[in-house]
Formats: structure tokens, sequence, C-alpha cells
């Protein structure tokens, strides 16, 4: 297998996954709807609150629309991560994963530019988000909407990878409704995506605490930062090493001979 | 020949040029100003560089201060300390004590005449406006004016002194020259602050309970618009207008809205609110930079100044500076 053979592999995967998503116009609308919701409803109902008080990367008041903006866009992320991810259950038994994964092309690989793909996405959401929040008085610096690109990535590849590793334990789509109660959910609401951090703490130390360690705030927090044009280190490396602690367990999940496909199969003959 | 030897010596001249003529225009653009800001509560006198955004020292000044400004040629720098009844001159480049001028009691706010002659002072719990000569640093007269008087200014020509009472909701007309008011105009209730444009054509008066700023005709005194502050989302009650200022080419006036943590921008011809910016808590009183690129206002109970960058209409950053920070005045 020549370089030019996973390039060429890849491009097509994430073409492919882009493509789908701007033609299906209802898709691409809806992706943006939830976070518009939250913006114009949700936060509009909390504008009355007088102004936050400043913790980094704020160096002044802000509305809580503001404060929540970043919190959307890992929203959209989270949202996308988890269905890109497990819309391969279904893609693995009757879709394009199915012929990608006989392909001679290693596994991992294939793992990684679906995440890339769905990642990829999810990015062209949140800016499409971004410009939909400045028409509404919401703007960053000039500089952080180029220094978000790279936040997203990052963030959006933790979040695929943490989508592809449930999606290795979940024998059918059905499970989605679980997911979204048991696993997004949860992360959204215990995370610095709808408060700060010390707000957390002033109501309770249980959940400033899982806010704190959750991969999910880290990369909000990642995000955040990202757009006000400074470089949050900490939460730089905890969302990579998420990222890479996801990523590993995915493809060991995947892997026919060792995973949770193995377990899947076995499950599925005994209950057949 | 001169210019093949200096490319000899120099290749890089060029760079080095751009260098020098780079290096020197940032000298020009940032310019350092001094922004003071008076600490009620900590009884102490708080100077910010606002470019670099940080507090350069705190600096003990006496009893409640609380009104503050700076002469015209910027050399002093004059301090209300209520609850030791003077006012403070102070050297604005040494904060040293020069004088302490006999204000009567409890003052709270005055006004400094253009050629730096008088300073008046209002006299809230006697009624009464104090003139004090600043060449003798005597108080020199007393005019009776309305109950509880806050608010005082000047007209840039010299012309009015006014000065609104809180609670008989007036503003008075004062002569400079003979010191007597010549007219009073009704108001909305408990004015608070006053200020002039700078053509001394409009008198542009905040009302703290009726949530409005009038806008009187310097010739007629009489309001030629009153503009209700609104602000989404804010209840009425928070909206309790106090400091007020309009940029030379009265473009805009710029009005900070006390307990609402707000800023409300006003086109100064259309007399429309264009904007309201957020702000630290209780914001009081408000201070143009000296090219009128910046505003910087007081926040009372968040205990900081925010700074607005009058260009893009934003607040840039609020920087702690102490406890309640009441009067502000920059030194260019």
């Amino acid at each position: 297998m020549s370089f030019l053979h996973y390039w060429r592999a890849m491009s097509g995967i994430v073409g492919r996954e882009l493509w789908r998503f701007v033609t299906q116009r209802e898709r691409f609308i809806s992706a943006l709807v939830r976070p518009l919701v939250w913006l114009f409803v949700f936060a509009a109902g909390f504008r009355a609150a007088l102004g936050l008080a400043i913790s980094p990367p704020y160096e002044t008041y802000i509305l809580y629309e503001v404060y929540i903006t970043p919190g959307l866009c890992g929203m959209i992320q989270l949202f996308n991560g988890m269905q890109s991810s497990l819309s391969m259950v279904y893609d693995r038994e009757m879709g394009s994963m199915r012929t990608l994964l006989v392909c001679p092309l290693q596994r991992w690989f294939l793992l990684l530019s679906k995440l890339l793909a769905g990642t990829a996405v999810s990015v062209l959401q949140v800016y499409v988000f971004l410009a939909i929040a400045s028409l509404y008085d919401i703007h960053v610096p000039l500089k952080g909407y180029w220094m978000v690109l790279p936040a997203l990535l990052l963030s959006g590849l933790m979040l695929g990878a943490l989508g592809l590793l449930l999606s290795s334990f979940i024998k059918q789509l059905e499970n989605f409704a679980g997911v979204m109660n048991f696993v997004i959910f949860p992360m959204f609401f215990m995370s610095t995506a709808l408060y700060p951090l010390w707000k957390i703490k002033e109501s309770s130390a249980l959940l400033y605490n899982l806010a704190q360690y959750n991969p999910f705030s880290q990369a909000v927090e990642l995000t955040r930062f990202a757009l006000y044009g400074q470089f949050n280190l900490h939460a730089c490396l905890y969302t990579l090493g998420s990222f890479i602690v996801c990523m590993t367990i995915a493809i060991i999940g995947y892997n026919p001979s060792k995973g949770m496909m193995m377990k899947k199969k076995g499950g599925e003959s005994s209950n057949s | 020949m001169k210019n093949k030897l200096l490319t000899y010596l120099f290749p890089k001249r060029d760079i080095c040029r751009s260098i020098v003529v780079s290096l020197a225009l940032l000298a020009t653009t940032v310019q350092a100003e001094t922004v003071f800001v008076s600490l009620e509560k900590d009884n102490a006198l708080a100077s910010i560089d606002p470019i670099e955004g940080k507090l350069i020292k705190t600096v003990p000044i006496g009893q409640r201060p609380r009104g503050l400004a700076l002469s015209s040629d910027n050399k002093f720098l004059f301090v209300a300390t209520s609850d030791d009844n003077t006012i403070r001159m102070l050297d604005a480049e040494t904060l040293k004590e020069l004088a302490k001028l006999p204000s009567g009691k409890d003052p709270e706010t005055f006004a400094l005449s253009p050629n730096g002659e008088k300073l008046y002072v209002s006299n809230e719990d006697d009624s009464l406006v104090t003139v004090i000569d600043l060449t003798t640093k005597k108080a020199v007269h007393e005019i009776k004016v309305g109950v509880e008087p806050e608010g005082i200014t000047i007209s840039p020509d010299n012309q009015w002194l006014i000065s609104a009472s809180e609670t008989t909701n007036m503003v008075h007309w004062i002569d400079t020259k003979t010191n007597v008011i010549v007219e009073n105009t009704l108001v909305d209730p408990r004015p608070r602050a006053v200020n002039f444009t700078a053509d001394s054509q409009q008198l542009w008066v905040t009302s703290e309970m009726a949530g409005t700023v009038m806008v009187l005709d310097a010739k007629t005194k009489q309001p030629i618009k009153t503009i209700k502050l609104e602000v989404e989302g804010v209840t009425f009650d928070k909206i309790q207008p106090v400091g007020v200022v309009i940029d030379k080419e009265r473009k805009h006036a710029y009005i900070a809205l006390g307990p609402a943590n707000r800023v409300a921008v006003i086109n100064a011809q259309t007399y429309e609110i264009e904007k309201v910016l957020l702000v630290g808590q209780r914001v009081w009183n408000l201070a143009f930079s000296p090219d009128q690129k910046r505003l910087y206002t007081t926040n009372g109970t968040s205990n900081d100044i925010s700074i607005i960058d009058l260009d893009t209409q934003t607040v840039t950053k609020s920087v702690g500076v102490g406890t309640y920070p009441w009067g502000v005045a920059v030194k260019p």
C-alpha cells in the first residue's frame, strides 16, 4: 500500500461526508437549529443577568449569550461526533463502511479517516453557527476565527473518538436514545458549556469535580480560549490525552479478533 | 558616491530606516495617559495605565474621596474628600498635596472654571454652592440653591455655572460673572449629573429616578428632548442614569446607567439609543481619554473600571482598582 492509496482513501471518505452534508439541506439546517434555539431562546432568558464575573479568557464583563457561544460550538461537535460515529453501527451493517472494512487498508486508518470526515463536518457547522451568532452581535476578535480552527479539529476528533468508542459497544442503532440519556446530556450539562466552573463550585463540590474532569469541559475551554486568541495548554493536553485514550480503545474495540466486535458476534449468535 | 558608500557601510539601510520609523510611529500612537480614580471606601487615589490595563499605584488621600478633576493645564489634581470637609489640591505629577481648599461641609462634586481661576463646590447638606478663588485659595462666595445640590458643571465658554438640585428637581442657571441664579429649569425627578456639549449650546441632565436624560437648549433653557433610557432584559428600577459625557463633535453621548451595569451610547444628533455596553456593577462616572478614543467608567460595587474603545464601541477590559471607585479624571 503506497501513501497515495491512503491519501485517496482518506480524501474520498472526508470528501464524501462533506458532500453529503452540504447537499442534504435538511441535515444542514437541522444541525444548526439545536444550538441556535439554545442561543436565541435559552440564553435570551438569562439576558437579564447583569453580567458574569470576569474569568479568563474574558477581560471584561460579558453577557450570558457570549459565555455560552463556545459551549454551543462544543455542543455541535458533541452531537455531530456521536451521531456520525454511531451511524457507523448502521454503516457497518448496510452502508459504505461494510465495503471499507474489507478493503486492504489498515482498520485504524479507516476509522481515523471516518473520524476526520465527521470532524470536518462539525467544523463546518461551527463556522456557520459562529457566522449566524455574529449577526446576533456576538463577536470574537478576528484572529479568534482562525485560531479556533485547530482547537475545533482537536475537540472534534476527541468527541468523535468517544463516539467511535461507544459505537464499538453498541449493537443496534436504537440504542442511540440510551447514548443521549447516559452520555450526551450528562456530558453537556456537567461541563463548563453552560456555567463557569466557579459558579458550579458555589452550588456543589461534587458537580465541580465532575465538570472539571469532564473531557467535554476541557474541549469547550480549549475552544473558548482559542476564540479569544489565547492558548489553554492544560485544556489542549487534556483533550489530546482523551482523544488518544478513546481512539486506542475504539481501535481495539473494532478489531474483529480482539475487540467488542467479537463479543458482539458472540452475543448475537447466542441470542439467535 | 556618498550613497554608494552608505550602502556599502549599511547594506540593510532600508530595514534600519523602517525600524526607526516604526518605533517613532509606535511612540506617537501609543501615548501614555494616566487615569486617576478616587476610591470612596479605601480612602485612596488609584493611578491606572489604561493602555497596559494595569493599576500603577494607590496612594492614601483622605476620608471618603469622591469628586475628582484636573486643572485645564493638567498640572493640578483636585479631590473632594467628603468626610474631611475639604477639597485637596495635589500636584498631578507627584500627587503631593499642595493645599486644602475650604469647600464647606461634605463636598462631593465640584466644577473648575475653564480659565482655572475658580472652583465651584456643591454643598448637599446646606443647599449651597461655594465659590473658591484658586489664586487666594479662599471661599469667596456662597450661592443659595435648591435642596440637595449635586450635579455641577460650567459651560466651556465660561458663561454658565449649572447646579442640579436632587430634591427640588431643578437645574439652576448661574451667571458666572455675577454668581446669581438667572433661571431655573424644572427637570425629571432626582437630577444627578449635568454636562455641556463642547459648543456650550446644549446641557444634558440625567435623572436618576425617572431613568431619563434631558437635553436642554442653553439659549431658551428649556428641554428640547427627553430620552427615556431602556435596556432590553433589564427592569426599569435598575436603570438609574448618573454620569453623562458628550464627545467634542457632538456625535455621541455616553450615559452611565448605575445599577443596570451598562453605558448607553446615544446618537447626539438624533437622540436615539444606538447601543448599550455591559460594564461593571453600579457604573457611576465617566471620562474620555484626551484623544476621545476611549471612555473610562468607574464601577462602584464591582471595584473596577471598564475601558471602552470608542472606535469599535466595545468594552475592551475591566481593571480592578480598589474598593468603591467613584470619580475619574484622565491626565495626558
